[in-house]
C-alpha cells in the first residue's frame, strides 16, 4: 500500500509551549486509523497541521500522491457554527462540501445535486435531506457531517472528535458506519478520539499521542505498557477486561520512565 | 377607503418618493448582507460600525462635504481598523469591535460639537444622527442605486465561500477557501451598507435595517433563499409603511409636526419582529399541544 501521509519530525510551538515533539507517522491509502489522545493533548492541533492550516516550527507533512493540493482531503471539524435557527438544509450544507470553495454566480449543475443524493444515501442519510441542519440531533448531524466531507470523494478522511457528545448507540452506528464507507469507497480515515475502545475492531492502525509525542502502529503492538510509558515519560498500565482496553496512568512523579525510545513500533 | 390610510398628497410629492426609492433599494441590500451579518453573529460588529459612520458624518458635516461619502468612508475606515487589530484569532473580534466602538464614539462627539458650533449648520446633527430621507437628493439616488448594485454582485460572487466559512470555518480552510480574505472581503461590504444605511435612518439606527429584518426572517424557519426574500420584504415593508406613517403623522395633531421617518421605520421592523416571534411561538405551541 502507499502512503497517503507522511508526517516527518514535526515540532508545534504555540505560545511557548511545545504542543507537539518530533512527530513521526504516516498512514497508508484505505486504512482506518485512529488518533487516541486525553482531551488536549494535541490531536486537533495534529489534524489542522496536516491540513495545512498551521505551520509546523520544524519538521514536514508530505502529500506523496499530492492529495491536499488536489483538495482530495475531507474533514470533520470538532465545531460547526450550527445554530437552530441557521436557514440551511441538509441537501444545501453537504452541496457546499463539494462547491462551497468556489467564488462566483454559477447555479448548481444537476450532476452536484446527485452526487449530494448519492452520498447521502450511502451515509444512510436520505431521509435527512430536507431537514434543517439545526433541528438534527447529535447522531444524525455527524452523518450528515460525514456526507459533506465525502461528497468532494477524497481519499483521506480527517475526522475530529466525531464521536464526542453521542451516546453509545449512537457512537457505535458512526463507526460502522465510517468502516463501510472505507471499505466500500477505499477512502482512508483518520479519526480522533478520547476513548480508544469504540474503535477497537475497525482501526487499522493507532496513532496514540501523549505529553506531545505520538506513537503509531499496529494497536497491539502501540497500546503496551512499555509503549505508553515511554510515551508518557512515566509507568502505564494496560488493563484488558472483556475485550475492553483501559489505560491506568500513575502520578508522573511515581516512578521515573526512560524517554522516548522508538515510538513507530512497526 | 386608500386616503383614509394615505394623505392624498403623498402621490404627487417627489421628495418623498425620491426617499421612499433610496430606502426600499438600500432595505432591500442591507436585508441580504445582514443576513450573512446575523449568521456570522457580527450584529456587534454592526453595530460599531454604524457608530462610526456617525464619525465620519460628523467629520464630512465639518468639511462641508456630503453626508453619504462621510458615512461610507467612515465605516469603512472603521471595518479595516477592526480586521487590522482582530483578524489574528476570532475571539479578539469583539475586543477589536469594542476598540473601534469606543474611538468612534469618542470622535462623534468632538465632531458634532465642532458641527453645532457652526450656526450655518444648524440642523445637520439631526440629519447625522437620526437621518433625513425625505431631504435627499436624485444624484444621491444614483449613487445609491450604483453602490447597491456593486454590494449585491459583490455578496452575491462570494455567497458559497461566505456561507461555507460563516457555517465551519475549519472546513471551509481546509477546502480551500481563504477564510480571512473572504472576512475581509464581508466586513468592507457590511461597512459599505451600514455607511448607505445611515442615509436612511441615520447614523445611531442604521442597524436596525441591517439586523431587525433579517433577525425576523430567520424565524420563520425557511430554507436560505426563502429568508433572504423574507428578509427584504421585511425591510423595504418598513420602509415604506415607515415613509407613509411618517408623512401621514403631519395631519395627526393639530400642531402638524411630523414624526421622524426614521422612528417610523424602526418601529415597523419592531412590530414585524414581535408579530413574527408571536406567530412562531403560537405555531410551537400548537405543535407541542
Amino acid at each position: 500500500m502507499s502512503n497517503i501521509v507522511e508526517v516527518i519530525g514535526v515540532d508545534v510551538e504555540m505560545a511557548g509551549r511545545l504542543v507537539l515533539s518530533d512527530v513521526d507517522f504516516h498512514l497508508e491509502a484505505g486504512e482506518f486509523a485512529g488518533l487516541i489522545g486525553s482531551n488536549g493533548s494535541g490531536k486537533t492541533t495534529l489534524l489542522r497541521l496536516m491540513l495545512g492550516l498551521l505551520t509546523p516550527t520544524r519538521g514536514e507533512v508530505r502529500w506523496p500522491s499530492d492529495a491536499l493540493a488536489q483538495r482530495r482531503v475531507g474533514y470533520v471539524p470538532q465545531k460547526v457554527n450550527l445554530d437552530v435557527d441557521v436557514p440551511l438544509r441538509v441537501r444545501d450544507f453537504v452541496a457546499l462540501g463539494e462547491d462551497g470553495h468556489r467564488y462566483g454566480l454559477r447555479r448548481r449543475p444537476r450532476s452536484t445535486w446527485q452526487r449530494v443524493d448519492d452520498v447521502l444515501e450511502s451515509v444512510e442519510g436520505a431521509a435527512l435531506a430536507e431537514r434543517r441542519i439545526g433541528a438534527l440531533s447529535g447522531g444524525e448531524l455527524q452523518r450528515v457531517l460525514l456526507a459533506h466531507a465525502l461528497v468532494s470523494r477524497p481519499e483521506l478522511l480527517l475526522l475530529d472528535e466525531p464521536l464526542a457528545n453521542l451516546d453509545p448507540g449512537a457512537t457505535q452506528d458512526i463507526v460502522e458506519l465510517l468502516a463501510r464507507v472505507r471499505d466500500r469507497e477505499g477512502v482512508a480515515v483518520l479519526l480522533s478520539a478520547h476513548d480508544i475502545n469504540s474503535l477497537i475492531g475497525v482501526m487499522d492502525r493507532v496513532v496514540y499521542i501523549a505529553n506531545a509525542h505520538v506513537a503509531s502502529g499496529r494497536t497491539n503492538e502501540v497500546v503496551r505498557p512499555d509503549v505508553l510509558s515511554a510515551l508518557y515519560g512515566h509507568h502505564v498500565d494496560v488493563v484488558r477486561v472483556h475485550g475492553r482496553v483501559l489505560v491506568v496512568t500513575g502520578d508522573a512523579n511515581d516512578e521515573a520512565w526512560p524517554s522516548h525510545p522508538e515510538l513507530v513500533v512497526e | 377607503m386608500l386616503h383614509w390610510l394615505v394623505e392624498p398628497g403623498l402621490w404627487s410629492n417627489s421628495a418623498v418618493h425620491l426617499g421612499a426609492a433610496v430606502g426600499v433599494v438600500v432595505a432591500a441590500v442591507s436585508a441580504w448582507v445582514g443576513l450573512f451579518t446575523v449568521l456570522r453573529a457580527q450584529s456587534f460588529a454592526g453595530h460599531a460600525l454604524a457608530d462610526v459612520a456617525m464619525a465620519g458624518g460628523a467629520g464630512a458635516g465639518l468639511l462641508a462635504w456630503p453626508a453619504l461619502v462621510g458615512f461610507v468612508t467612515g465605516s469603512l475606515a472603521g471595518a479595516g481598523a477592526m480586521e487590522l487589530i482582530g483578524v489574528e484569532r476570532l475571539r479578539q473580534r469583539d475586543v477589536a469591535t469594542g476598540v473601534v466602538l469606543g474611538a468612534a464614539t469618542g470622535l462623534s462627539a468632538l465632531f458634532l460639537y465642532l458641527v453645532s458650533l457652526d450656526s450655518s449648520s444648524s440642523g445637520a446633527t439631526q440629519v447625522i444622527l437620526f437621518g433625513s430621507l425625505f431631504s435627499v437628493s436624485a444624484h444621491v439616488l444614483w449613487l445609491v442605486l450604483v453602490a447597491c448594485a456593486l454590494l449585491a454582485v459583490g455578496v452575491a460572487a462570494i455567497g458559497r465561500p461566505l456561507l461555507f466559512s460563516s457555517v465551519s470555518p475549519e472546513a471551509a480552510g481546509a477546502r480551500g477557501v481563504r477564510v480571512a480574505r473572504v472576512s475581509l472581503s464581508f466586513t468592507a461590504v457590511m461597512a459599505v451598507t451600514v455607511g448607505l444605511s445611515a442615509i436612511v435612518l441615520g447614523a445611531v439606527l442604521s442597524t436596525a435595517l441591517l439586523i431587525g429584518p433579517p433577525a425576523a426572517a430567520l424565524r420563520l424557519g425557511r430554507g436560505l433563499r426563502a429568508t433572504g426574500l423574507a428578509a427584504a420584504a421585511f425591510g423595504t415593508g418598513a420602509v415604506l409603511a415607515g415613509v407613509v406613517a411618517s408623512y401621514d403623522s403631519y395631519y395627526w395633531w393639530p400642531s402638524h409636526r411630523a414624526l421622524p421617518v426614521s422612528f417610523c421605520v424602526v418601529m415597523v421592523i419592531v412590530l414585524e419582529l414581535v408579530v413574527v416571534s408571536a406567530v412562531r411561538a403560537l405555531a410551537r405551541r400548537r405543535g407541542d399541544g
